[in-house]
């Protein structure tokens, strides 16, 4: 099968590689980048666990080619923590109790973190909708909404 | 979190330490980096790709199997079929002695469900693995089915399963497990009202995020790494010891994390056929089921059929009750015996009854294999029989909660199945619910307690 060259950011690092035509970002992504953080739940764009942040939009990683990812910055959560320091979701996610198995939990903190980018006041309305994309089978969604409030709430304490 | 200190005062300490805190889990820092290591987080050099092929069919008996066109498929490795297999034909519990072994790895001469595996095959990509796979071609004579307790039951009913020779468990008590606790005949007579109501269950499957799979690497000295998300570890060793033929030393087992199981991920299903893989090919092997294998093909909490027959009096007294319990195993056992026999146990609620007659079945049908799924064998059994508390208490003109007080065990109450009740605590817990919910409730069932005359 003809490979492609691909050549992206991930975290604010390069990265490049030839990938198989028609492969996933997901899968480039955890097999040959070696960033394990975002999961295959269905791989059919149906629940979310491979959410990741490409030029500031969320996008599910099982449904996004990898050749079409040149020159894209590429966001996980595999990246979000700087020099050892959780983003306040983290946090907030930890504190609330809004992981269980986990295996949801860092496509949830991307839909967050794209939600928060942009309203950095969300209602509560506003979080059940970003998060409407990202199943979860174990935690229930009532703490991840939690956390996502608290971090909002965190966020704007530390900007005042 | 606050606990209710008040109930149990006198029978408590209160230096707990743990109770009551707010704790951080200890999993929880890698959960939210995304560091956690799922299974299928691990990439090898060489890696093929396993694919089942699947009957079509709910029941149906194998003329042939021709591999012959996907063999030739580009990129294809190996295809496994029954005969690659030591010792084919397995149960899980056959570990604690429930048998008969009823179940192939890899079907033989029939399927008795849709979604039976049938061959595996191994290539180096899931797309060329997924292409052979379509190129494998079986030629079934499709036979009578039957997908429902009832139809199963029927006289004459086509039979699932010929290990069991009929479509029901035979267990060392007969057909059914049996409770019989004082003289249920007697309690209808005396009764003032009967109740007999039938409710019926779907089955539910258990939906993870992680679907179930494993990863197998082949150590080069006839050693093999297993990295896997089953929920029964050991289950899983033996069973594939069993299997494989092979002593557990030379089974190096991984597990971990899991993306979730709730049950789901109890039965041995992906490991024994992808160490196989493995060993005959020496390559690393991968089996993980995609969304629709989780969804269609493994193993869903089961269907039941309950028939419940309550003699009550009109001061709230449940004085007999009669259960038949039908347990839908799908066409093998798995842990279905185990689960209708929990609910043989568990009939009579948290009530104190005293005259119970329990017949549970375990039962044979066309459909997907059943199995564990969050306190399997109860969980039905309690709607059913919360449901029917509360048509009781209708019945009599009785409040519910009040009509649940009356009925509640209590420390040193006999259990129909001959285990004396200690540590009760559904009246403190009921009363707690009383007040959370401002369901008011009279004085005499606040003062009521599991564990004194008050």
């Amino acid at each position: 099968m003809a490979k492609v060259p691909v050549q992206f950011t991930l975290n604010g690092e390069e990265k490049a590689d030839f990938v198989d035509g028609g492969a996933t970002l997901l899968k480039v992504l955890r097999e040959k980048v070696g960033d394990t953080s975002a999961k295959a739940g269905c791989q059919q764009g149906t629940c979310g666990s491979c959410s990741v942040i490409i030029d500031g939009e969320l996008r599910l990683s099982c449904l996004t080619l990898a050749e079409t990812c040149g020159g894209a910055e590429i966001h996980t959560t595999g990246g979000l923590a700087t020099d050892g320091v959780l983003h306040p979701l983290q946090r907030a996610f930890m504190d609330e109790f809004a992981a269980q198995c986990g295996f949801c939990t860092p496509g949830m903190i991307m839909a967050a973190k794209v939600l928060l980018d942009r309203n950095p006041n969300p209602s509560h309305e506003d979080v059940v909708e970003a998060l409407s994309g990202n199943v979860c089978r174990c935690t229930g969604y009532e703490p991840i909404i939690r956390a996502v409030l608290t971090a909002a709430r965190s966020n704007s304490q530390n900007a005042a | 979190m606050k606990l209710a200190k008040s109930y149990f005062a006198d029978q408590r300490t209160d230096d707990l330490k743990e109770l009551g805190q707010g704790l951080p889990r200890s999993d929880v820092p890698g959960h939210v980096t995304g560091k956690t290591t799922y299974f299928a987080d691990r990439t090898f050099p060489g890696m093929l790709y396993l694919k089942m092929v699947r009957s079509p069919h709910h029941h149906a008996r194998i003329r042939s199997v021709d591999l012959s066109d996907a063999e030739k498929h580009p990129g294809v490795h190996r295809i496994l079929t029954h005969k690659d297999i030591p010792h084919n034909l397995y149960t899980i519990l056959i570990l604690i002695q429930v048998g008969p072994e009823d179940e192939h790895v890899l079907a033989e001469d029939k399927v008795r469900w849709k979604g039976e595996a049938v061959v595996a095959v191994l290539a180096d990509s899931e797309r060329a693995a997924n292409e052979a796979a379509a190129k494998v071609k079986v030629d079934y004579e499709v036979l009578p089915d039957v997908l429902d307790i009832d139809s199963a039951l029927a006289p004459g009913a086509p039979i699932v399963n010929e290990h069991h020779g009929q479509n029901y468990y035979m267990y060392d008590s007969g057909q059914s497990r049996k409770v019989r606790y004082g003289d249920v005949e007697k309690g209808f007579a005396e009764a003032d009202h009967i109740l007999e109501q039938t409710y019926y269950s779907s089955p539910i499957e258990q939906a993870p995020m992680e679907t179930t799979g494993c990863i197998v690497t082949p150590d080069g000295n006839d050693r093999f790494t297993c990295y896997t998300n089953t929920q029964a570890m050991f289950f899983t060793l033996d069973n594939t010891s069993i299997i494989l033929q092979m002593p557990g030393h030379k089974l190096h087992m991984v597990g971990g994390t899991v993306g979730g199981g709730f049950g789901g991920k109890v039965d041995v299903t992906v490991e024994p056929i992808a160490i196989l893989a493995a060993k005959l090919t020496g390559r690393p092997v991968s089996f993980i089921y995609g969304r629709y294998e989780e969804m269609q093909i493994s193993s869903p909490r089961a269907a039941e059929k309950i028939v419940l027959k309550d003699g009550v009096m009109k001061d709230g007294r449940i004085v007999a009750r009669q259960v038949w319990g039908y347990t839908d195993a799908g066409a093998y056992s798995r842990h279905s015996p185990y689960g209708a026999q929990k609910g043989a146990a568990h009939y009579p609620g948290p009530y104190t009854i005293p005259n119970v007659w329990v017949d549970t079945w375990c039962v044979y049908t066309n459909r997907t294999p059943s199995s564990a799924m969050r306190g399997f064998g109860v969980t039905i059994a309690d709607f059913a029989l919360e449901v029917q508390m509360d048509k009781l208490a209708r019945l009599i003109g009785m409040d519910p909660l009040e009509f649940r007080f009356i009925n509640a065990y209590r420390d040193g109450d006999m259990k129909a199945h001959r285990q004396p009740t200690t540590g009760a605590a559904l009246i403190e817990c009921m009363q707690e619910a009383s007040r959370v919910a401002n369901w008011p409730i009279a004085e005499k069932y606040l003062e009521m307690s599991s564990y004194k005359e008050v």
